[in-house]
């Protein structure tokens, strides 16, 4: 490891060689535990949770609108892909956690053939990171068909962990 | 106009305003030549229109291609071709390269310039790697590259005279605009409004491509180049007037983006463009009007002082960028003959100025589906006059943070986009490609860091209620402000159009098609599917005694990220048809120059 390697980097690095190495797809969805409103599975990766009126976790609604907010520009709308970037609705059905956040945090090229495809870096973007989680959670109820396209109608209530936690990440804007 | 030209060679800097005046006439010269297509706006007036009309009402109905060319390249195609003599240049998107076509010899390639980039600038063009084409001027062609390097090629040999750095990628800054040629200089503006760029435009010499003068969007007045005779809507706009309606610091990151066409009329020695939303697309964090974002320009070519600026969109809260084409044209409004600047907004609004000073003269939607304002304050004497009339159901600055605010008409896409309208002086109408698609819009708060989207809003769209067509194509009538007709359109129109003399009007659709209508009526009189989604403009010049139309296909930009997958509304659940289908259904990634000619 270089040492001039920024944190985020320097993750990313690890991240990504050991979603290389050992990429596997994502593991049962089903929520096992439940800590403050965020869910895992039984692998300790993060996922949704959704009662049987349709009503969202916190972190999956949140997810949708950071996705949105950050993502769709080029992967469209919710996970749905573009004449510009791949369907993340559909490449979570193979990608699981540590390669996805992989990805995102140290980006990924693919270019020539005249369809230049390049995912950025975004380990700096505390509009992403602060939120990798909460949409890597939307994504994977998307790829599971677990939430249907759009806005999620009803959601829980911010718990105050994650208020917490999303303005120490933050910081003062 | 050779007259009012050479008026301006007088004084001590004589030599050098003659010989600015010598370039500039040349340009001009040429561009009044039907059989060539000099400029991507037609015109240095925006008119896309041609004089040619040997394709009519009549025969256009027999009109096939005549020959097709790959670009090799697989993204959103924008822009047209040029066409000087017995040559085409042809523009691609990233990397982009740039063709110089034999039209002596089938389109044969007689040379290729590609330029070597960094491909770590792709994603961070927001909403694809379009390029909207090149400039002529003095034997060069420009090229304003992703990266925003501006080069000057040689249009003889296909080597680079010169290239200068205009921006840097790392902190957001891009180029996707055509740069335009007036008298002695290259203008081009920047785009990365949704990074946060503090946006500017800007002229560089023809010769050398140095920097002549620079005008930014907000800051003080020696970067925005305003002074004491600087004027909005007739009164003086104070001093530093690009940092009052800012919180803090908040103008250093305050967008403005510059990307759309830009429009010169020699007489006034003016130029005319408009300015981008306010980074961050979160009204809430960034209160005041945000001046001068969503801004129409009138800058001296010269020196770039700002003569005269209207915001359209004061402290924007929808993503309603300002930067949409300028066309000026000569009308008589109200028994008054008058040099006009008409302009149709992202906002919905299609609005007619003076532009030798800036005066309001029309402001009328021109899609029936615009909800977001009652209107535009007309009366002069009333303290929001020129300002819109914003309801607050659809403020989403009034509904606040974390707040989904429903049913905005239009969406963030505009009531149209970059997508240059046409103006036909036969008719005095303009024909103009639009946006039929309402949005829910909810902002949130997000941070700031450099060379990241700042973007803190999260939005969905869907035709308006009760209706399936996500787009018009209309005729305007400028002078009154109403629409003269209107063809629907399944998806939004995403291709800039042509008029002729002829009265036969061009555009594509997402889907592919090239259309011709009937300019009185708007009746269809002729269709061809290209092999891609068409969101180039459409352009026509004379060879060899023939006339040709060409178009670019090749689907993308925001349409192509927008609608690529249909769009959605989550109460009217999913499998709907008509408005909601997906437009991957019907086209799929392509990079085609299609000519088209009448059989011989």
């Amino acid at each position: 490891m270089k040492p001039f390697m920024s944190g985020a980097l320097a993750l990313a690095f690890a991240l990504g060689a050991a979603g290389a190495a050992f990429a596997e797809p994502p593991g049962d969805p089903k929520a096992v535990k439940t800590v403050d409103g965020k869910s895992f599975d039984a692998k300790g990766d993060p996922t949704y949770n959704i009662k049987p009126d349709g009503t969202v976790d916190f972190y999956t609604f949140s997810g949708y609108r950071r996705y949105m907010g950050n993502c769709s520009q080029c992967h469209g709308p919710d996970g749905m892909g573009s004449s510009y970037a791949p369907a993340l609705a559909d490449s979570l059905k193979t990608i699981g956690y540590a390669e996805f956040a992989g990805i995102v945090i140290g980006g990924r090229q693919n270019v020539g053939g005249g369809n230049e495809k390049v995912m950025p870096a975004l380990g700096d973007d505390k509009n992403v990171t602060c939120y990798l989680d909460d949409i890597y959670i939307y994504l994977r109820a998307r790829s599971n068909d677990a939430v249907p396209r759009g806005r999620p109608d009803k959601h829980d209530p911010k718990p105050p962990a994650f208020e917490k936690a999303e303005t120490e990440c933050m910081g003062v804007n | 106009m050779r007259k009012l030209l050479l008026s301006t060679c007088i004084g001590a800097s004589a030599l050098i305003f003659c010989g600015a005046a010598n370039a500039n006439e040349a340009l001009q010269k040429m561009s009044q030549n039907p059989k060539d297509w000099v400029m991507p706006t037609g015109n240095y007036f925006n008119w896309r229109y041609s004089e040619l009309k040997q394709i009519t009402p009549d025969n256009v109905k027999s009109l096939a291609p005549a020959w097709t060319f790959s670009t090799g390249v697989l993204r959103g195609h924008e822009g047209a071709p040029l066409v000087i003599g017995d040559v085409m240049y042809v523009h691609t998107p990233f990397p982009n390269i740039v063709y110089a076509l034999d039209l002596n010899n089938d389109g044969k390639i007689l040379w290729k310039y590609e330029p070597k980039q960094d491909p770590s600038v792709i994603p961070v063009m927001c909403c694809d790697t379009v390029n909207r084409g090149l400039a002529y001027g003095d034997g060069k062609i420009l090229l304003a590259q992703a990266d925003t390097t501006l080069v000057a090629i040689d249009a003889k040999t296909g080597k680079a005279v010169w290239s200068t750095k205009t921006g840097d990628p790392t902190k957001g800054q891009t180029s996707t605009a055509a740069p335009m040629v007036m008298k002695d200089k290259v203008m081009l503006g920047i785009s990365g409004g949704e990074f946060g760029v503090r946006a500017w435009m800007a002229a560089y010499n023809l010769a050398d491509g140095k920097l002549a003068w620079k005008g930014y969007s907000m800051g003080p007045d020696a970067d925005t180049l305003m002074s004491e005779n600087t004027t909005n809507l007739g009164k003086p706009v104070g001093k530093d007037s690009g940092i009052g309606t800012w919180q803090a610091d908040q103008w250093k990151i305050g967008g403005g983006a510059t990307w759309g066409w830009y429009s010169y009329d020699p007489a006034l020695n003016l130029m005319y463009y408009g300015s981008g939303n306010p980074s961050t697309w979160n009204p809430k964090q960034r209160p005041g009007d945000n001046k001068w974002s969503m801004t129409i320009w009138a800058r001296d070519v010269d020196t770039g002082q700002a003569k005269w600026v209207y915001q359209m969109t004061p402290h924007d809260e929808w993503d309603y960028d300002g930067i949409n084409e300028m066309i000026l044209s000569d009308q008589t409004i109200d028994g008054k003959a008058r040099k006009v600047l008409t302009h149709f907004d992202r906002n919905g609004f299609g609005y007619t100025l003076d532009r030798t000073n800036g005066e309001l003269l029309v402001a009328e939607k021109y899609d029936p589906a615009v909800n977001w304002a009652s209107k535009v304050d007309m009366d002069k004497s009333s303290k929001t006059y020129g300002r819109p009339l914003v309801l607050d159901k659809y403020s989403t600055d009034k509904q606040g943070e974390d707040v989904n605010t429903k049913g905005i008409c239009p969406a963030a896409l505009g009531t149209k986009d970059q997508q240059p309208a046409a103006y036909s002086p036969q008719t005095e109408l303009f024909y103009v490609p639009t946006n039929h698609v309402c949005m829910d819009y909810e902002p949130f708060k997000v941070s700031y860091t450099a060379g990241q989207p700042y973007v803190g809003a999260t939005l969905s769209m869907y035709p308006p209620a009760g209706e399936t067509n996500m787009g018009n194509f209309i005729a305007w009538d400028g002078k009154k402000g109403k629409i003269v007709w209107s063809d629907k359109e399944q998806f939004s129109v995403w291709s800039g159009a042509l008029a002729t003399a002829s009265n036969v009007v061009f555009y594509g659709t997402l889907e592919g098609y090239l259309k011709a209508v009937d300019a009185k009526t708007g009746k269809e009189l002729y269709k061809f599917k290209t092999p891609s989604g068409i969101i180039g403009n459409v352009m026509t010049y004379e060879h060899g005694g023939r006339q040709y139309v060409a178009v670019l296909s090749g689907v993308g930009g925001w349409a192509g990220i927008g609608l690529a997958a249909g769009l959605t509304k989550p109460t009217d659940g999913l499998g709907a048809v008509g408005g909601y289908a997906a437009l991957s259904n019907y086209t799929a990634l392509g990079g085609q120059l299609t000519v088209f000619a009448l059989p011989k």
